[in-house]
């Protein structure tokens, strides 16, 4: 086959649970790729010498050759291809933005077609090493120890970078469960906890230790870690958990939540379920204010717990918005509702709770800072939204136990961990960090290549003292 | 998993328990709280310290079993295992070298007061303490409080016991007779601490209040716990529990605890859960204890 011939091979449509089942509960959406599929996308990969999907991967997978071995179908050595740069491929597949990254570069696309469905094409195989999974070996010890902070993505990633290196690694967790961003918020809709647990407890059959219900900071000191826990070097993935508000009038009023706490009653602490305690409200008209992934994932959830009508209110417009596209595809076929260039400035309350929300419309001027353009307030434009539950979903900054927990650490201005960008390292020598702590991107992807990248770091810092 | 050394009932839905933590009870500070999940299917339930033992590395929190989650906490009895306590949580109050401080504590807020005191006396300070019940029945902690303040006044609603009233009234007495404290804490009911916070204000006093939010990390993450504090919002679990009372917008945070008042009522009824000790998947050595 040619190049064109190729090119002329159908996409293969990711296989999604049909609307009317979905609403049910967090049953996953996507279904994954069947063998048959996967083997024709692979075929539709043109095996180009000089890559530029890899270009466009943060951690620079080798697209063409794991592809290449899903044609020969060796989808166990594809997985480990996968794994040479990215450890949880299941996971990874399932979530990045591939379209803005690998996808966006990919070739095929560049054409005019579809590109190739890189990220399912992971998945499927990321999907396949968990199927056929077996117990890893443990590498020699070498007798050091490193402690990392924050079990998400970032922190994982470096923690099983170092246990394959023979280092022993304690992983300090606050919550009671490890997973960071991936359990607390992301929904299993989208990512299933159990393939999170999966990798996790992979991590830990390497022997990674994890000491969850520690906040560092509170529960152990820095200190502490680094004096009698005997921890030669630490590794921060704190992550950017702390949700920001709009700072309107109305704001504390009974019934609008953050999007991390309407999240993480549903996702960590269950309150879909009646054998669950954790108390939600459910709203009959939901209202939830953002653009993001963290936006998207909240109003599918609402739908899910039964609400009436779903309304995203952005003050951008569509093209825009930072979600992945599939996500706001499937919000839209489960009837989420759009309010673009529109901007809340007041929520309306009536004995407490909310029952309305003032907005303004917006239109699209100057580019601003990202380089997207400015959304600016039109006059006289002001109107308003029936709502009884409002869920912030407008971004995140750095946690304020950071200084509390690394006390005297270099942070910018907006709060992140300075670090050297070739080591990762931070101002205080032999503490390194990672993931959305530091400025960049905030994807999984980023995170576990910041984890990965750390770990050499950290392996060459413990080298250096032997 | 967190084993529990006693469970006491000290008067009608109160309880004192004490639980083997030794991180928390080494790094513990007067004003410090932690967060319970008695078992898999719970909530995560704030509660303060009441004591602490570091040398036998435990922690002691009175409990009032006020609905569904406080009540399973409660059940637990010695030799059984709650699955998550961590902490401890928040700031730890800023004690200063007060001359002369009160501390005013109300029902089951008024055990939070005890390791503050005890920290006080240290630090010097002449003081007393106010503590005030519903009735003679209610009236815990009188013991601890009369060891570790110069004057204890206990006060409750209907004269069964004490000084018959609210625990205003005394404390109103002595500013009016020109009585001045370097600093006053107050711990206690939302509608309590709001009043003291009147008492207080035109005297200029100093005046820190312990708020109790609704939480659920605990840790900067959700936002649940916010409460306005000079007309800024602050998050009770990282910024405070305690804030400045003349600032604090209780109407606000009042009004913020009935977020689930409908609900609860119609939560699910679930029979006494017994709590099976089961490691999880991660778990591969104990944790705290
Ligand atoms: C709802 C939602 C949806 C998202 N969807 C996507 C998506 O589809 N694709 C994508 O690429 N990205 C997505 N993101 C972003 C992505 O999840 C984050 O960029 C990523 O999780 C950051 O990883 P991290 O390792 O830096 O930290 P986090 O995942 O934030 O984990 C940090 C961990 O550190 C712990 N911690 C914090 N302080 C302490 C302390 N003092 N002691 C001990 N532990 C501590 C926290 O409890 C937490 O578990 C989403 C985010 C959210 C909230
Ligand atoms: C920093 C802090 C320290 C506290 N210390 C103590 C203590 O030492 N002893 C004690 O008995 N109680 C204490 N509380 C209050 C205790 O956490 C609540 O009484 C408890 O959460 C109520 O849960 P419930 O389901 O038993 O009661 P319900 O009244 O049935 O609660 C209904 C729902 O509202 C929420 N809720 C209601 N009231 C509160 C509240 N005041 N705080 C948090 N969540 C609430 C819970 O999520 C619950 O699901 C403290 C609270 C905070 C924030
Ligand atoms: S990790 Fe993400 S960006 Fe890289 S190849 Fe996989 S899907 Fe694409
Ligand atoms: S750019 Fe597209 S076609 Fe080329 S190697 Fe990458 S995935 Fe294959
Ligand atoms: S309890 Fe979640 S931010 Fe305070």
């Amino acid at each position: 086959m040619d190049n064109k011939e190729r090119m002329q091979l159908p996409y293969q449509e990711m296989p999604e649970l049909p609307v009317t089942q979905r609403l049910a509960g967090p049953v996953e959406v996507n279904r994954g790729y069947s063998e048959q599929q996967a083997l024709a996308e692979a075929e539709r990969c043109l095996q180009c010498k000089n890559a530029p999907c890899v270009a466009g991967c943060p951690v620079d997978i080798d697209i063409p050759a794991f592809i290449k071995l899903i044609r020969e179908k060796r989808y166990t050595q594809a997985g480990l291809k996968i794994k040479e740069t990215n450890s949880f491929p299941a996971i990874c597949g399932r979530v990045c933005p591939q379209e803005q990254q690998c996808q966006e570069k990919c070739v095929v696309g560049r054409a005019g077609h579809e590109p190739v469905g890189i990220g399912h094409l992971e998945r499927f195989v990321g999907d396949h090493l968990i199927a056929h999974s077996q117990k890893p070996s443990r590498a020699k010890p070498t007798g050091h120890k490193v402690a990392v902070v924050g079990s998400g993505p970032a922190g994982l990633t470096c923690a099983g970078e170092l246990a394959k290196l023979g280092h022993q690694v304690t992983i300090f967790e606050a919550l009671h469960e490890p997973g960071g961003v991936m359990i607390y918020g992301i929904p299993e809709f989208r990512l299933p906890n159990d393939i999170v647990r999966h990798e996790i407890k992979s991590l830990v059959d390497l022997g990674v230790q994890i000491s969850h219900d520690t906040v560092v900071g509170r529960t152990v000191t820095m200190d502490e870690i680094r004096g009698e826990m005997g921890f030669e070097a630490v590794f921060l993935g704190l992550g950017a958990g702390s949700p920001r508000f709009l700072n309107i009038d109305g704001e504390n009023l009974r019934g609008i939540y953050s999007a991390n706490e309407y999240l993480t009653r549903v996702n960590l602490l269950q309150a879909y379920r009646d054998d669950y305690d954790t108390p939600i409200r459910r709203g009959q008209y939901v209202t939830v204010i953002g653009g993001g992934n963290v936006t998207v994932d909240a109003a599918r959830w609402a739908l899910r717990l039964g609400a009436q009508t779903v309304t995203i209110v952005y003050r951008r417009s569509r093209q825009q918005m930072p979600a992945r596209i599939e996500e706001v595809r499937h919000a839209e076929e489960e009837g989420i509702q759009f309010q673009f260039l529109t901007q809340p400035i007041k929520f309306i309350g009536e004995d407490g709770d909310v029952v309305g929300m003032e907005c303004i419309r917006m239109e699209l001027g100057e580019p601003d800072a990202s380089g997207r353009p400015r959304p600016v307030p039109m006059a006289d434009s002001e109107f308003t939204i029936d709502t009884d539950l409002v869920v912030i979903a407008i971004g995140a900054r750095v946690s304020p136990l950071v200084p509390i927990a690394v006390p005297g650490i270099e942070l910018d201005e907006s709060g992140h961990v300075i670090v050297n960008p070739e080591t990762l390292e931070s101002s205080v020598p032999g503490i390194f960090a990672g993931g959305d702590l530091i400025p960049g991107e905030e994807t999984v992807v980023r995170g576990m290549g910041n984890g990965r990248q750390a770990a050499q770091s950290i392996h060459q810092y413990l080298i250096g003292r032997d | 998993m967190f084993e529990v050394i006693s469970n006491q009932q000290l008067a009608t839905d109160i309880f004192e328990l004490t639980i083997k933590a030794p991180r928390i009870a080494q790094h513990h500070r007067p004003g410090q709280f932690c967060i319970i999940r008695a078992a898999q299917h719970c909530e995560r339930i704030p509660l303060s310290v009441a004591d602490k033992d570091s040398g036998a590395g435990t922690i002691t929190t009175v409990v009032q079993a006020a609905g569904h989650s406080t009540q399973e906490i409660v059940r637990f009895q010695p030799g059984d295992y709650l699955l998550d306590v961590v902490g401890p949580l928040g700031q730890p109050t800023h004690i200063g070298n007060p001359k002369y401080a009160a501390f005013i504590g109300g029902g089951f807020g008024a055990p939070a007061g005890y390791l503050m005191l005890k920290a006080l006396k240290d630090a010097g300070a002449e003081l007393l303490a106010i503590i005030g019940f519903r009735t003679r029945d209610l009236v815990i902690y009188e013991e601890k409080f009369h060891n570790v303040s110069d004057e204890l006044i206990v006060t409750t609603d209907d004269g069964s016991y004490g000084h018959h009233g609210l625990v205003t009234e005394p404390l109103g007495e002595r500013l009016a007779n020109g009585e001045s404290f370097d600093l006053i804490m107050v711990v206690g009911p939302v509608v309590m601490m709001a009043a003291v916070a009147e008492v207080t204000r035109p005297y200029g006093i100093k005046t820190l209040a312990s708020l109790n939010p609704i939480m659920v990390d605990g840790t900067g993450m959700c936002g649940a716990c916010r409460v306005t504090v000079g007309g800024q919002t602050k998050f009770a679990c990282v910024d405070g529990p305690e804030f400045d009372a003349h600032q604090v917008d209780f109407r606000e945070l009042s009004e913020r605890l009935k977020m689930y008042q409908a609900g609860e009522t119609q939560a699910y009824e679930a029979g006494p859960h017994q709590c099976k000790v089961e490691p999880r998947y991660w778990q591969v050595r104990e944790n705290d204890g």
